[in-house]
């Protein structure tokens, strides 16, 4: 796959409000000892926006829009082994909560008739990416091989799911690192 | 021991009094086989199938199937926790459970069996099944999108108080919680705080209005210890209520 000897992780974030991203770097001081291990590629870590050929892809949050989709393809295409990181990307999380309305219901909420709206009107410029009728968990999009719950789940629970999946072993979480919420 | 009236459960002797069920002796001997339609205060159900077991090579609800002598059980393998979780999963997508948005959380018995069985994802298509919240009573909500239909309410309300609040109308995937009232409301039925209808949901569909996040989360019944060792929900009422 790729030159470097290191493991290449690609991270991303869609429907998903960047808190995975903030307690991965909970991991606090051992980020030093997983770059001995690991080189990043595209990530809001590294602000890379090209994806390369990567070993590990780690993906926050849902599918919402249709960038989402094509995002999410094309790290199923780059990333020899994909995880499904929180709660929104295993279940569609707080996002998916939209799903119980239609989603021009949401619109005219949001843009029309809210409170404190000026110039109402449902934005449609060309670069907004259209969004989907629902919001769908990952593995309803692309194949999927880990999932690590959570909302988020800990900078621990990352750190144990990363150490072991790099270390070639079986995914064990402690009890307290289990969770969905 | 007297092996006359005991059985083994994954190989440990567990005695039993004549008439009680395998979750019956299992309980009172202080062993857990996960279960969410169970209560021991009510008539068993035997619905929710969490509760699979292995007796004599046939896959039977330990709720249900009466103790007898000599019995081998088996109950924590790997290829009954994995049906356990299959059914977790099922449960999971057919409602809307969003853990992260749920009062219950922490403290919610279908969280606490699917952590036990080691639930990581829910594995199906979610229904995202449009469902409504009725908070017309005044001190109770009932969410129906977190009902996983173990009729608990509905036997504590007719058995126990003696009311007949709650039934279940319709039939496979049409079936739901209905509420006895002239509007189908809760708030105009004879439902009271003080029901022990009240207090036996074991997720977030029948909840207390007020003081949702008085435990804060991280404190909550299975936020430590797993539910194999803290017990039922109902079990543990005015401990840890979230």
């Amino acid at each position: 796959m790729s030159d470097s000897p290191k493991i290449r992780v690609a991270t991303t974030s869609l429907a998903g409000c960047f808190g995975c991203h903030m307690s991965f770097l909970d991991i606090d001081e051992r980020i030093l000892d997983l770059v001995d291990l690991v080189e990043f590629d595209r990530s809001p870590i590294t602000d890379i926006k090209q994806l390369g050929p990567c070993d590990l892809g780690l993906v926050e949050g849902g599918v919402a829009n249709a960038e989402n989709v094509e995002v999410l393809r094309e790290f199923r295409r780059q990333c020899k082994v994909l995880v499904a990181l929180g709660a929104c990307a295993v279940n569609g999380g707080i996002p998916a909560m939209r799903n119980a309305f239609p989603l021009a219901d949401c619109l005219t909420e949001s843009y029309v008739g809210g409170i404190g709206i000026h110039n109402p009107g449902v934005p449609n410029d060309p670069e907004i990416p259209l969004l989907l009728n629902k919001v769908h968990p990952i593995h309803e999009v692309v194949k999927v091989d880990y999932f690590l719950p959570g909302c988020p789940p800990s900078g621990d629970a990352i750190w144990t799911f990363l150490t072991e999946l790099l270390a070639g072993q079986a995914i064990s979480l402690p009890y307290t690192q289990l969770h969905y919420d | 021991m007297n092996l006359a009236n005991s059985f083994r459960l994954d190989g440990r002797e567990i005695p039993f009094q004549p008439g009680q069920t395998l979750m019956d002796a299992a309980l009172a001997a202080g062993a857990y086989i996960p279960h969410l339609c169970h209560n021991p205060e009510l008539a068993p159900h035997g619905s929710c199938r969490v509760c699979v077991v292995r007796v004599g090579g046939r896959l039977v609800s330990a709720c249900t199937a009466p103790a007898a002598a000599g019995l081998e059980v088996a109950s924590d393998t790997p290829d009954i926790q994995a049906s356990r979780r299959a059914i977790l999963q099922m449960l999971f997508v057919e409602g809307n459970h969003i853990c992260p948005a749920c009062e219950k959380t922490g403290a919610c018995q279908l969280q606490a069996v699917a952590y036990y069985v080691g639930m990581l994802e829910p594995h199906f298509t979610h229904f995202f099944p449009r469902r409504d919240v009725d908070a017309s009573h005044p001190d109770y909500v009932i969410d129906f999108n977190r009902c996983i239909l173990c009729e608990l309410c509905v036997r504590a309300s007719r058995d126990l108080d003696g009311k007949h609040v709650f039934a279940i109308s319709g039939r496979g995937i049409d079936s739901r919680l209905v509420i006895e009232s002239p509007t189908g409301k809760l708030g105009d039925s004879a439902f009271a705080a003080t029901d022990r209808a009240a207090h036996v949901c074991p997720v977030g569909a029948i909840l207390p209005k007020r003081g949702a996040y008085s435990v804060p989360i991280g404190q909550r019944l299975y936020d430590r210890e797993p539910i194999s060792q803290v017990g039922d929900v109902a079990a543990n009422e005015g401990r840890a209520r979230s």
